[in-house]
């Protein structure tokens, strides 16, 4: 008899299943429908996205970036490369200043390197987004981005020239402030820079 | 009925065929939409959204895409047998539709021996799973070829003791008649003198179909796809259709036997039939959404030792009451 | 040269097998394991390769097993599919440039390893903690934790048929993934622990998340129970099945819940305390049934002890450093010697051994995955059990293949 009992409290359970998934059956979903929603910018900003450059306060365009290599040597994966920015070729004055110098015996004074990055690339495909660079950097030149919805179809999509995605993020940001103005009235304040800037503009 | 074979009745078959053919096909889709939205609302998706309006032609490209793939047949799989199981899974069940009363007017062959004709060849479709696994030449579609015998052989036999209680109740084989017993309200179908025979009748449909929880021989976190590992396109696709068709078929017999088919409180028709049979379908979705799967000596223990018995007693009760 | 031409006649034939009817034509022929899986004497057993891509073997794992009909008369998981050489790696880096490893070893409980390998390398060098430091380790490695036993849930029912629950534990994963966002800037392969510190501090979006996850994943874990704990279809299946008797786990030296289902209540956190889990007070679930439903239990019952965890942490969080300020540079050298530090993982104890000479890279780093373990002693259990309970036990040994081969 008891075992009846138990047999009937068992097969319960399952009626119990059965009402817990009615209930959510009725609830609403919790999927974001991608292409028309997104994630919000507020949840998108701790997200370590791809690391990019940040620039000068006074020069948005200029990285802070004095090419010391810190990072180079730090990344676990070598997906960033930076070369130094050419010495500038001595002027009239400074080659004369130098013949002069070795004339008299001395060392004559080299102009020296600017401390800037030539080139500065970086390797998507193979940054395991540690955030090593961005830590060890000295002057808080590197960041991460926060491109959640970066895609590309091939392997160089994700090879960055990161000074000219400065340069084109900086253009960006002053251009956007001018169209954005008249419309102000009309529409509502444009979406943050992190959300609207799409990937492949790298 | 007329022994006679006349033009007309031929016709009548015939056309019914075309009929059911369509209907299978048009149900297939929709059931396979049907259960991916059911799907995603318990699971708190969307289901198929992109395809059409809320992904209502979802079913419609699958299809296509089915129709559209390589078939491929495994090398040192045997050619007749591999190719034989579809065709024998599917074209059956379209003979299991004839016989089913949709409304008085709708019924394809109204033959006195309809539940027979039914249990008959729902036996087809063990056959086509046997091959299917035994032709494809793969261990996997063995190992459900062997489960899928073992289950359809073991559960026929509540399923008929079901069948056979309302038969003696209702004094006939026939499915026409059988509705003709019930009356329009709910108290007055046989579900509310029978329950017992319902709920084996249900579970044994489940297990019969190869619905979850008893899915077996398709269990896919054991055995990969079971029977139809191999199967591609439209080879597969067959299976599939088979498979709700088989569902439609048994939900449809459950209403003629238990929820007094075309009838409803009122206005009788086809309708309250489909109506009916959607609600089962459902209820064997949700079924399917919501249970782990029973282990294989767990899916044979209950048949033998809980509907068998069951089964029996009922029906022999069924007998006491029918006698006095 | 006999390489090529003896590797394709042993690919395809078998022959040193065949004569003797061990591996026939219609047996898997193929690479070496299989070829060594000779038949049993039983002459009607069917050997069947499980995986490497099979839906319930999660990931590469491969299980090659002996049918006798459906019940198992040997299996062999083999291992490999996933070696990428964590160990070497470790060799040729710098403890710093090695810490985004530690997130994809066991990239469910990747901060797990992240703290092993930081410990071990804090314990070598002397790099002191602060202390609120050691409290927010605490509080991501358990919500770490608990997304790991969510994850291992759905998954696991996933295994025994059941399509829906991963869903529902998926909508709760997600908020804690969101959590450990704001702290790790990642939602899976975390690397957010540093030598001396933690990666971001944690500001008050995120200590405000967490209390509010709290009460939440508490009002849901009721529905689990009823929905799936409950459930006489899982019970069934998954109750006395699987039996690991307390002796064989310490022959295998198994860990985690797996040796806690089977009443030995050893969890790295009590029996050698690191960081600061003395002070918090929580319970080390144990259960006593050895089966499959006791090592469910154990998983399900430290959500709620880790739930327990994070509230204390999180109500006694010290202001202070997250870093501490003479937190080593990236190029630091690690003095010369060994250490071994051990903490636990969503699957039992992880381990880090460290030997040094004293170079810019580690001499020697060898790492315990605790799933090795856990796996190994799957063979000896699967034995004679029906096949759909091999996929019952596999499961509850929650596997993480990466892990495992590391």
């Amino acid at each position: 008899m008891a075992s009846i009992f138990r047999t009937l409290a068992d097969l319960w359970s399952l009626v119990v299943g059965l009402g817990i998934t009615g209930k959510e059956f009725c609830k609403p979903g919790v999927t974001v429908h991608y292409p028309r929603a997104e994630v919000t910018p507020e949840a998108a900003a701790s997200f370590r996205g791809p690391i990019e450059l940040i620039g000068l306060d006074k020069d948005p365009a200029k990285p802070k970036c004095i090419a010391c290599m810190l990072c180079v040597s730090a990344c676990p994966s070598n997906c960033i490369a930076v070369t130094r920015a050419p010495t500038p070729k001595p002027t009239p004055e400074e080659l004369k200043a130098m013949a002069e110098a070795e004339a008299r015996g001395e060392k004559p004074k080299k102009p020296a390197p600017p401390k800037a990055p030539g080139t500065w690339t970086y390797d998507f495909s193979l940054c395991s987004l540690c955030g090593s660079c961005v830590e060890v950097c000295p002057v808080d030149s590197i960041g991460f981005s926060h491109d959640i919805y970066m895609v590309g179809t091939r392997r160089e999509d994700f090879v960055f020239d990161q000074l000219a995605r400065l340069a084109r993020k900086a253009a960006a940001r002053k251009a956007e402030p001018k169209k954005a103005a008249p419309e102000a009235a009309s529409a509502p304040a444009p979406a943050p820079e992190t959300a609207a800037t799409p990937a492949s503009e790298a | 009925m007329n022994a006679t074979i006349s033009f007309d009745s031929v016709l009548h078959v015939v056309l019914a065929l075309v009929g059911v053919a369509v209907f299978v096909g048009l149900n297939g889709l929709l059931l396979v939409y049907a259960e991916r939205k059911v799907a995603g609302f318990i699971q708190r998706r969307p289901g198929p959204y992109e395809v059409g309006p809320q992904g209502i032609l979802q079913a419609v490209a699958d299809a296509l895409k089915l129709i559209g793939k390589q078939l491929v047949r495994p090398d040192r799989a045997d050619p007749l047998l591999f190719w034989m199981a579809p065709v024998l899974a599917f074209f059956p069940v379209l003979l299991l539709f004839l016989p089913i009363p949709f409304s008085p007017l709708l019924t394809g062959w109204d033959v006195n021996l309809g539940l027979l004709l039914i249990l008959a060849f729902a036996g087809f479709n063990v056959l086509a799973l046997l091959l299917a696994g035994w032709g494809s030449n793969n261990k996997y579609g063995l190992l459900g070829a062997a489960r899928a015998v073992a289950q359809s052989v073991a559960y026929e036999i509540p399923l008929l003791l079901a069948v056979l209680a309302i038969a003696f109740q209702e004094g006939t084989l026939s499915l026409s008649a059988i509705v003709g017993g019930q009356g329009g309200m709910p108290w007055q179908w046989n579900i509310a003198v029978q329950p017992l025979a319902f709920l084996i009748f249900f579970v044994s449909a489940l297990g019969e179909t190869n619905r979850a929880p008893f899915d077996l021989p398709e269990a896919e976190s054991e055995l990969t796809a079971g029977f139809h590992t191999e199967y591609s396109g439209m080879g597969f696709g067959m299976f599939f259709l088979a498979e709700y068709a088989n569902m439609i078929v048994a939900c449809s017999v459950c209403t003629v036997l238990f929820l007094g088919g075309w009838k409803g409180p009122f206005l009788d028709g086809a309708w309250w039939f489909l109506a009916k049979v959607y609600g089962l379908l459902l209820t064997m979705m949700w079924f399917r959404w919501t249970y782990p799967r029973v282990r294989f000596d767990q899916l044979l223990n209950l048949n033998w030792r809980w509907l068998l018995p069951l089964g029996v007693l009922n029906l022999l009760a069924t007998a006491f009451v029918m006698k006095l | 040269m006999h390489s090529t031409e003896t590797l394709r006649s042993h690919g395809t034939a078998c022959p040193a097998t065949s004569a003797d009817g061990g591996c026939t034509d219609d047996q898997i022929a193929g690479d070496g394991y299989t070829c060594r899986f000779e038949q049993g004497a039983r002459p009607e057993s069917l050997i069947l390769n499980m995986g490497p891509q099979h839906p319930s073997t999660h990931g590469v794992l491969r299980v090659l097993l002996e049918l006798d009909g459906e019940y198992i008369v040997r299996a062999e998981p083999v291992l490999g599919y996933l070696h990428r050489m964590h160990e070497k790696m470790a060799e040729v880096k710098t403890p710093a440039q090695f810490m985004p490893n530690m997130g994809r070893v066991d990239y469910l409980h990747a901060l797990a390893w992240n703290w092993a390998y930081v410990g071990a390398v804090e314990k070598l060098a002397g790099i002191e903690i602060p202390e609120r430091a050691e409290y927010l380790r605490v509080i991501t490695c358990e919500l770490n934790r608990i997304s790991s036993h969510l994850l291992w849930w759905g998954a696991y029912l996933l295994d025994l048929g059941a399509f829906t629950p991963i869903m529902y534990a998926f909508d709760d994963r997600e908020m804690l993934l969101d959590l450990l966002q704001l702290m790790t800037g990642s939602r899976l392969t975390y690397s957010s622990f540093r030598f001396g510190g933690v990666y971001t501090d944690a500001g008050p979006a995120f200590v405000q998340g967490v209390r509010q996850f709290i009460p939440h994943l508490r009002s849901r874990l009721p529905m689990y129970t009823a929905l799936v704990t409950e459930n006489i279809i899982l019970r069934r299946r998954i109750e006395e099945v699987g039996v690991i008797p307390q002796d064989m786990v310490t022959r295998y030296g198994a860990s985690g819940p797996v040796a806690r289902g089977s009443g030995i209540a050893y969890d790295v956190r009590r029996a050698e305390p690191y960081s600061v889990y003395d002070r918090f007070d929580y319970e080390i679930p144990v259960r006593h049934e050895e089966c499959s439903m006791a090592r469910y239990m154990v998983r399900m019952a430290e959500i709620e002890q880790s739930l327990r965890i994070i509230e204390q942490a999180i109500e006694s969080l010290p202001e202070g450093e997250h870093m501490h300020p003479k937190a080593p540079k990236p190029s630091f050298k690690l003095p010369a010697g060994e250490s071994y530090f051990a903490v636990e993982g969503a699957r039992g104890k992880i381990g880090v051994w460290i030997a040094s000479d004293g170079g810019k890279t580690p001499y020697r780093v060898k790492l315990r995955a605790p799933g090795f373990s856990n796996l190994a002693l799957f063979a000896e259990c699967a034995r004679g059990t029906l096949l759909a309970d091999a996929v019952a036990i596999l499961g509850s040994l929650d596997m993480v293949i990466p892990e495992i081969d590391r």
